[in-house]
């Protein structure tokens, strides 16, 4: 076997391989980790934050801006703190509220930014003053019945 | 003052484990002498090459290349010392993935900074002298056996070492290179200045060409001399292992209870 | 019936003999190759000074593999693509064929068939190899040279396998990508713009394809390590090559399954 044959085959196969990841990482998956140094943090507080995992995505308006980046529990006040990263091209204003949403009828959970109106932006590390906790469908069933169970019964 | 003996075994026993292969060897070999270890298989002939070359230590005495003791050498010594050895495997042991060139190259490009018109001449040379330039294109595999084995001499040549040692070159080759083989040995070990240990049961051809012959029987040294005392000794094992008599010292039979017994005769069935 | 008794303990007694016996001489073993593998890495500077040595050496581990794995990879994903859907289609869900391909093929299917596939292919032809230049002398010849053999044959031959297997996965997971993608959208009809989409806002680059890139270097050393100690531990035999080779695939496929098992708890344990 003629060495530079050999040669040029191992490098097609390296070349070939290299290709195939970077396939992998564009193409397949997506460098979806948004980075510290182009997103900024901010924290809400939920009390309940149903099927919500780290990474769900932060969206507004229904496109993608953000991940969450980690969900603790607060044992001072007993509520979830969930930690995200917002891309740092999208400013959101003080008064934004969030809102723990699920895709499609039992899809995965995502957090939902409804911008507010005042004129000061949020600043990294900011608290949401204003949070929706996540629909759990037991609560719905148990207030829809307790809800029937008013009407029904006799004043 | 430089010893004449390149090779000295003194007292060397060696076994594996409890099973004794050498019991007590005293061997020496001088400078630019064919010596030739004879003996039965299995009865520790290729045990002592290996001895000598460092790839197994004696259980007891000294075995001492120019002087050194082989045992006690460490790795760079030990690798140093194999540089100035070469040895000669039974088939030959090319590296099949080589060609011929490349197999005699070896050793010139691993442990050289010869350029490679040096080392091509060197390795031309080489394979000249046994025979072959023409075959340096070739592949191992597409040798006959008697090739393949003049193509490792050349390989065990390449440094020029002051030692060769050989395991059953003879083994295994027809009439004409059985000549060649012989030939070659006595003619590079001349030429050249070496010394070469030969370690064969092929008596015929070995008395032709060898200077001094050690029998080894049992773990040690039954007889030795130069080919004429051999040829004319009347020791029993010697005499059995040069006219290749059919029992004597060692036995036709192997170890058996008595025939009569075995066949069931004189014995009372059930 | 005393004598039916005797008999059953002696067979008793001699299984648990050869029990013991083999327990031993596997944990004998197991150290011998420890040690082997340490000196493999400690000689390992030759491999890298001399790289033209290991890179004859991926050629026949790894260019030589590019086939099967290839095929394989592609014929994988035509099939996840293929029970996908079934399956997917009975939740109204067959938009995320994509994702599925991608994440069986990436976390798993990749890294793991392809492990064994190399392990089958090149794990079998390295112990073969070294098995006979063992029994042919090669490497007594090469020690008795003053050329340490470990360095010279066996060292290179371990980066190159430990070099393709993460190559070779991420070919067959890219096949098998392309191998669903043939099947889910140009032949059944999934929609393409839902195909890429959804399987891009699901595989993540670290969680998923770096983890997978760790999971088939693991494999690789696993493999070739276990390669290259059964042939040079080999009876110098016809018989003992052979069984060293079938050694190899059994033990190193048995590894690779084994190890997936460990690195996948150790690695997806975080994502609940």
């Amino acid at each position: 076997m003629n060495k530079t044959v050999l040669d040029l085959w191992v490098g097609l196969f390296v070349v070939a391989g290299i290709a195939a990841l970077l396939f992998l990482a564009l193409k397949v998956g997506s460098m979806n980790t948004v980075n510290a140094t182009d997103s900024y943090e901010i924290v809400a507080r939920f009390e309940n934050i149903g099927g919500l995992k780290a990474r769900a995505p932060v969206k507004s308006a229904g496109v993608v801006i953000g991940r969450v980046d980690r969900i603790q529990f607060d044992t001072g006040v007993y509520e979830a703190k969930v930690t995200m990263r917002v891309d740092k091209r999208y400013p959101f204003p003080k008064d934004t509220s969030a809102a723990i949403l699920t895709s499609g009828l039992l899809g995965e959970q995502y957090i939902g930014l409804a911008a507010g109106g005042d004129s000061a932006m949020l600043k990294n590390g900011d608290t949401l003053k204003i949070t929706q906790d996540a629909v759990v469908l037991e609560n719905l069933i148990g207030q829809f019945l307790y809800g029937k169970a008013q009407e029904g019964s006799p004043q | 003052m430089q010893s004449d003996n390149l090779v000295e075994i003194a007292g060397v026993a060696f076994g594996y484990g409890a099973r004794p292969i050498l019991k007590g060897i005293n061997l020496t070999a001088r400078r630019g002498q064919v010596v030739a270890i004879m003996g039965s298989s299995g009865c520790g002939k290729t045990t002592l090459l290996r001895l000598i070359g460092g790839q197994i230590k004696p259980g007891q005495g000294s075995v001492r290349v120019a002087g050194e003791s082989v045992a006690d050498l460490d790795q760079a010594g030990l690798y140093r010392l194999r540089r100035k050895m070469g040895m000669l495997f039974q088939f030959g042991a090319l590296f099949t993935d080589m060609s011929v060139f490349d197999n005699v190259a070896f050793q010139l490009r691993e442990h050289t900074d010869l350029p490679e018109d040096a080392i091509r001449d060197l390795v031309l040379m080489k394979l000249n002298a046994v025979g072959l330039r023409g075959a340096a294109r070739l592949m191992p595999a597409e040798l006959s056996g008697g090739m393949a084995r003049r193509v490792a001499l050349a390989r065990a040549i390449a440094l020029d070492p002051m030692l060769v040692m050989y395991d059953e070159p003879f083994a295994g080759l027809d009439p004409i290179s059985l000549g060649v083989t012989g030939n070659l040995i006595r003619r590079l070990t001349d030429t050249l200045g070496l010394t070469s240990l030969l370690v064969t049961h092929d008596v015929q051809e070995s008395l032709k060409i060898v200077d001094y012959v050690y029998f080894v029987s049992e773990g040690v040294v039954v007889a030795e001399g130069t080919a004429n005392e051999i040829r004319a000794s009347d020791l029993p094992y010697v005499h059995q292992f040069v006219h290749g008599e059919a029992d004597g010292p060692v036995p036709f039979h192997y170890p058996a209870p008595a025939y009569a017994d075995d066949l069931g005769l004189g014995q009372k069935r059930a | 019936m005393p004598t039916i008794w005797a008999w059953g303990r002696n067979v008793l007694k001699r299984a648990l003999e050869n029990l013991g016996n083999s327990t031993v001489q596997g944990v004998w073993r197991m150290g011998f190759a420890t040690r082997f593998f340490l000196a493999v890495l400690m000689h390992s500077g030759t491999a890298f000074r001399r790289f033209g040595l290991t890179i004859r050496e991926m050629y026949f581990t790894g260019v030589l593999s590019l086939i099967i794995i290839l095929v394989s990879g592609l014929f994988v994903g035509m099939v996840l693509g293929l029970q996908g859907y079934e399956t997917l289609q009975t939740y109204g869900s067959e938009e995320a064929l994509g994702v599925l391909v991608a994440l069986s093929l990436v976390r798993e299917l990749g890294p793991v068939v392809a492990a064994l596939l190399f392990a089958s292919r090149a794990g079998s032809a390295i112990t073969a190899e070294i098995g006979l230049m063992k029994a042919t002398e090669q490497l007594s010849a090469m020690e008795m040279m003053a050329v340490d053999p470990i360095a010279r044959v066996v060292a290179p031959r371990f980066w190159a396998g430990v070099i393709s297997m993460p190559l070779l996965a991420a070919l067959f997971s890219a096949m098998g990508v392309l191998g669903g993608y043939l099947v889910g959208v140009q032949l059944i009809g999934v929609d393409e713009g839902s195909f890429w989409s959804q399987m891009q806002s699901a595989v993540d680059f670290e969680q998923d394809i770096l983890n997978g890139v760790i999971k088939s270097v693991v494999f690789g050393v696993a493999i070739t390590a276990i390669a290259l100690f059964e042939g040079y531990d080999a009876p110098p035999t016809a018989e003992g090559v052979s069984g060293a080779t079938t050694r190899t695939v059994v033990t190193s496929s048995l590894a690779v399954l084994a190890l997936d098992f460990v690195l996948t708890a150790f690695m997806f344990r975080g994502l609940n």
